[in-house]
């Protein structure tokens, strides 16, 4: 690995001090297209931020160096994971690998970045490689405020506790706890309070465990414990769906902010409540990576961006995606506004490195789906315009909106939204 | 938006005092980028597949002519709730019309994929 940095950066010098290239070729150059490269893009985290930034890198930028830095083999998506949980779709059918981009000219890298050196523009890597960029993409997702709630690090640790909000062995243990728990158990799940990485989804958590408990396990309960004072998202549907499908399995408490675990004891304010299964969301932040970078400038929590090029505000030359940032007015963090700021961030490098002007008016747009029952979905979707004045995206007035009632038909909408947005960030 | 040389004399005051206002409304206005029709259409990609290419049964929008594409955003745009209709209404309502007309130009010249 060092050594291919290193023939990289000394080909990159070759080209600052103005030799010609022509005929050379030179070990560590991946470009396919004819010319010499744009420019060196590090993207760092593959999932639907980094992975949709390093595929647009490249169909847009033609003869760009694009290497994506991930720690996991392979992609699991966190949209769908609920529907493991529930047991309507299985941990194969949530994972991608990372062979399209790889197809595509991506250098794949399978590790950790354990330091970014914005002066000297590089990262490092845990193995001890350093790899330059002109532009680096940090789109490191969440990482928990376990500090928050007592006892709930060790709980996590010990694998008493799952979270599952991030998809993989979380999601398989999970899965586990609820096929041994006892017909008659109580599932409880704690929700923090906004903001947090996927608004709608803490709710359809509850609805694809009840699904389960209500075949398998009928005496269950599901009780959801929301530290906010009314759910968060697609409210009324997500209401007429616990009342009409679960009515007697799942059990709403707004207002019921976790302080404490103790065993399997969520401790609240005023009261304790014993669980079989405890699933706690803990409160979150921009990943750790955002946050040795420096680039957390906002509540200590999340980075702050430049929204015409996703720019970090604290750090030059670092351009943020996803749940890290500072979210625009009414603007949620998911995996699909993730993909859609990769798609901003990418045009405006590319411009950036052949000193072109940036599109002065991005567009970005939402939609989340989430599974009610094994087929019925419902949806939210808005549309976020570049503001010049404010220099925010903001929705735009009258669009946007929710279900008018769940549906089958949107049941299969949400399974193609997966298929081809995965198709679109990893060409797999 | 450039006045060619070869236009009749009678013109050229008339036609450097168009550039002057052209030139004045391009600094109240950046002029468009030139990949706005390409990133205006990848915010569809997500369900509809890159370029417009959808896998599955989402509706792939690669090679349809923009007309169709205009004619059906403008529909679900100005229609309140359009019959059988679950999310585009909502979506339409969020891009201009200048939008849509690049979007629809972009997918229409996209290569349908077999």
């Amino acid at each position: 690995m060092q050594t291919r940095f290193n023939s990289e950066l000394s080909r990159r010098s070759l080209l600052g001090a103005g030799m010609a290239l022509g005929g050379l070729t030179l070990a560590g150059c991946a470009s396919t297209a004819s010319g010499p490269s744009i420019g060196r893009v590090v993207v760092v985290g593959g999932g639907f931020g980094g992975a949709t930034a390093a595929r647009y890198l490249k169909m847009w930028g033609g003869n760009i160096d694009v290497t994506l830095v991930e720690r996991n083999p392979n992609f699991i998506s966190c949209p769908i994971s609920n529907l493991v949980l529930g047991g309507h779709k299985q941990m194969a059918d949530i994972s991608r690998g990372y062979g399209g981009l790889k197809a595509l000219g991506v250098k794949v890298v399978q590790g950790d970045v354990t330091a970014v050196d914005a002066a000297g523009k590089k990262v490092r890597l845990a193995g001890g490689g350093e790899l330059a960029y002109d532009r680096l993409i940090v789109s490191p997702g969440i990482d928990f405020m376990f500090e928050q709630v007592g006892g709930l690090q060790a709980a996590v640790d010990s694998g008493r506790i799952t979270h599952s909000w991030k998809a993989g062995p979380q999601t398989v243990a999970l899965r586990k706890q609820l096929e041994a728990m006892p017909n008659g158990g109580v599932f409880a799940m704690s929700i923090p309070k906004v903001p947090y990485r996927c608004p709608p989804g803490p709710y359809e958590r509850a609805c694809m465990v009840a699904s389960y408990l209500k075949t398998a396990k009928p005496r269950s309960k599901v009780l959801v414990l929301d530290g906010n004072p009314e759910i968060q998202s697609k409210k009324a549907l997500f209401e007429r769906a616990f009342r009409d499908h679960y009515s007697g399995i799942i059990e709403y408490r707004a207002n019921a902010e976790l302080k404490e675990v103790s065993g399997l004891t969520a401790k609240l304010e005023f009261e304790d409540v014993k669980a079989d299964v405890l699933n706690v969301i803990p409160p979150q932040r921009a990943g750790d990576l955002a946050r040795s970078a420096g680039l957390i400038n906002i509540n200590n929590r999340w980075a702050g961006v430049d929204w015409l090029t996703m720019e970090s505000t604290a750090v030059k030359g670092v351009h943020v995606l996803g749940d890290a940032t500072f979210s625009a007015p009414a603007m949620p963090k998911s995996g699909h506004m993730a993909n859609q700021h990769a798609k901003v961030a990418a045009a405006a490098i590319i411009s950036l490195l052949k000193g072109e002007a940036v599109n002065a008016t991005p567009v970005v747009m939402n939609t989340c789906y989430s599974f009610v029952t094994a087929s019925d979905v419902v949806h939210v979707a808005s549309v976020h315009q570049y503001d010049a004045k404010d220099k925010t995206f903001k929705t735009v007035p009258g669009s946007g909106g929710v279900s008018a009632a769940a549906s089958q038909l949107e049941g299969r909408y949400a399974l193609s939204w997966a298929d081809n947005i995965w198709n679109d960030m990893l060409n797999a | 938006m450039q006045i060619s040389d070869r236009r009749a004399p009678r013109l050229s005051v008339w036609a450097g005092a168009l550039a002057l206002a052209a030139a004045t409304a391009q600094a109240q206005t950046p002029a468009p980028n030139p990949h706005l029709a390409r990133n205006l259409a990848a915010t569809c990609a997500n369900c509809h597949g890159t370029n417009g290419n959808a896998v599955g049964e989402m509706k792939s929008l690669a090679g349809t002519p923009a007309e169709r594409t205009i004619a059906l955003m403008t529909y679900y745009k100005t229609t309140a709730q359009p019959q059988g209709v679950t999310i585009m209404h909502q979506i339409a309502k969020g891009y201009t019309d200048d939008q849509i007309k690049l979007i629809a130009g972009y997918f229409a010249a996209q290569q349908p994929r077999k």
